[in-house]
């Protein structure tokens, strides 16, 4: 009875809970889409900023926003994969392997803005490059590395040990194991990290506005020259994303319409991580099929 | 030379005072065993007695333990496999496992089979497909399977998977099949097809089989070994080791004083 009772009251409680969550989600998107609607015309969403006078747009922002992604998975996805088997399958378990296991626990809980500073040191500075896409990538990189390695470190040690006996008892080798057998099978756990990882990186504002900087130059879409400064290409030219664009506009936007491009810029940055959620796990369940023949 | 002296008449597996520890403790304690070509052996005992253990050094599988310290002999084919400079790989090809729960690979069934072959260097897509087909038809798995070779290996029921797995094992042409209670999770009727198929792949393959069942083992190996707290206590005839043991200790686990 007594038990009943309080099953009764853990059961609402929690569903309430999870009512609460769904809520305020569906509110903030409501509200943010709402605000954002009027502006998302094509024109708005191509053209570039204008500093002064009303009508400018975020085309360049939006495009920076996916190259930066682009760049920074390019990098970091290869790096935590690789540290993510090499944790899971080949670290010895020893003093060495828990102290980089601390490491990567404390890169991992540090604020944005003190990696972007020491972005600034690093990859702007030290380099020379100056602010510039690499820059940012590559902040971005130490900031997602540590998601990256952990995700695809407890994706692999999750798939059934019994896997990988089946393997070795065929007489294949540990790497070819690891890729023919347990990497497919681990997919949808990295996966999820990635998509994770890379909402981190639309999202990211802090860690950007000095590596990647605060400013874009006037994009030439046409241009494909990687050298030159106005080709969207060039990952060595400034290139500030959606994210930090909305945080300038909203700081210190000089243009009567600065409050409707945040908003408007806000909404495109939603709809923007929920359409690439949307098309990664997509591909996710595409990918893990054609590997493993399994449908999920 | 050695080799030559070697009794290549029928013996496949020698092991010599084998002895196997996970740290400290003692698995399998100087075990001596001869194991004809072309036969089933069953290993019998109650659980913990070390008969996985024996089973999984025979193809070095105990390697991935790092805990466990193997010493002795054991010779395969005549070649001493716990030397250093064996080619596991090539050693594993030779002794296919079969385990306890099947494991297929989260692939289709096709894959399943054709991944170790691929690894191990036939390309050809038609050589592929030849051994995929024999493979299942020797696991006798071929008809009811074979219109969704694509699909994955996980939708078969679970005596389908372990023959999939055989299939599998069958697939790198290995003359020693060790099977670890390959049927111990199956319902009667799969039990009764994996029985039937290890009968027939005695006429090409030296089979060696733990169980649990000791019907199982009557109805289908041709000697029985019975293990004891890591030691090797008897092994005959399955026909007489079962009719008439020599050791007291065999007479009672068979006629379940213990166990
Ligand atoms: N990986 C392992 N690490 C430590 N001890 C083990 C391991 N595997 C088996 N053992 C121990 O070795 C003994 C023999 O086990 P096993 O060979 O599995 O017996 P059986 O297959 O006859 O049931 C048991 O006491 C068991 O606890
Ligand atoms: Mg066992």
């Amino acid at each position: 009875m007594r038990a009943k009772t309080i099953d009764r009251i853990a059961t609402y409680v929690l569903t309430g809970i999870a009512v609460l969550i769904i809520a305020v989600l569906v509110g903030l998107l409501g509200f943010i889409l709402t605000n954002g609607w009027h502006k998302l015309t094509f024109d708005f969403i191509t053209s570039p900023p204008d500093l002064l006078k009303a009508g400018g747009g975020v085309g360049p922002q939006l495009f920076n926003s996916l190259y930066l992604l682009v760049l920074t998975m390019l990098i970091s996805l290869p790096l935590g994969l690789g540290a993510g088997i090499y944790m899971a399958e080949y670290a010895p378990n020893n003093r060495i392997t828990q102290s980089i296991r601390l490491c990567i626990e404390v890169l991992s809980s540090l604020p944005s803005i003190v990696v972007g500073l020491f972005g600034l040191l690093v990859f702007v500075t030290m380099t020379g490059w100056g602010y510039s896409l690499m820059s940012g990538a590559l902040a971005l990189t130490v900031f997602n590395l540590p998601l990256l390695v952990r995700i695809s470190e407890d994706a692999i040690r999750n798939v059934p040990k019994s896997q990988k006996e089946a393997s070795f008892a065929l007489g294949i080798s540990k790497w070819r194991t690891v890729v023919t057998v347990l990497l497919p099978a681990a997919l949808p756990g990295i996966v999820t990290g990635a998509i994770l990882a890379s909402g981190r990186v639309f999202g990211e504002a802090a860690a950007l506005l000095f590596t990647a900087g605060m400013s874009s130059p006037d994009l030439i879409f046409h241009d494909f020259n990687l050298d030159s400064p106005t080709s969207p290409l060039n990952p060595f030219r400034p290139a500030e994303t959606l994210a930090v664009h909305i945080w300038k506009v909203n700081t210190e936007g000089l243009t009567p319409d600065a409050r409707d491009v945040a908003d408007g810029a806000a909404a495109i940055l939603v709809l923007a991580v929920l359409l690439f959620n949307l098309g990664a796990r997509w591909f996710g369940t595409w990918l893990f099929k054609k590997m493993t023949s399994v449908t999920r | 030379m050695n080799t030559l002296d070697f009794d290549q008449g029928n013996t496949i597996i020698r092991t010599k005072d084998l002895s196997v520890a996970y740290g400290e403790k003692t698995a399998v304690s100087k075990i001596s065993m001869e194991i004809e070509r072309n036969t089933v052996t069953a290993f019998i005992g109650p659980s913990g007695c070390g008969k996985s253990t024996f089973l999984r050094s025979l193809n070095r599988m105990n390697d991935l333990i790092p805990s466990c310290r193997v010493t002795g002999s054991i010779e395969i084919d005549g070649i001493e496999i716990n030397d250093s400079n064996v080619n596991i790989e090539g050693l594993r090809q030779l002794v296919g496992m079969v385990f306890q729960r099947a494991n297929p690979f989260f692939k289709s069934i096709y894959e399943n089979i054709a991944l170790a072959p691929r690894y191990h260097g036939i390309r050809s897509k038609a050589e592929l497909d030849e051994i995929v087909e024999q493979s299942l038809r020797k696991a006798a798995l071929w008809d009811e399977v074979k219109d969704r070779l694509k699909e994955s290996a996980l939708a078969l029921s679970g005596g389908q998977q372990q023959r999939l797995c055989i299939a599998r094992a069958i697939a790198m042409q290995p003359s020693i099949l060790l099977l670890d209670e390959p049927a111990s999770a199956l319902d009667p009727i799969s039990t009764m097809k994996v029985e039937e198929l290890i009968s027939e792949l005695k006429d090409e393959y030296t089979i060696v089989i733990v169980t649990h069942n000791l019907h199982q083992a009557a109805r289908i190996s041709d000697k029985t070994a019975f293990f004891l707290m890591g030691e090797l206590i008897e092994m005959n005839e399955t026909s007489i080791l079962f009719t008439s043991p020599a050791q007291k200790q065999t007479e009672d686990y068979i006629t379940g004083k213990f166990g």
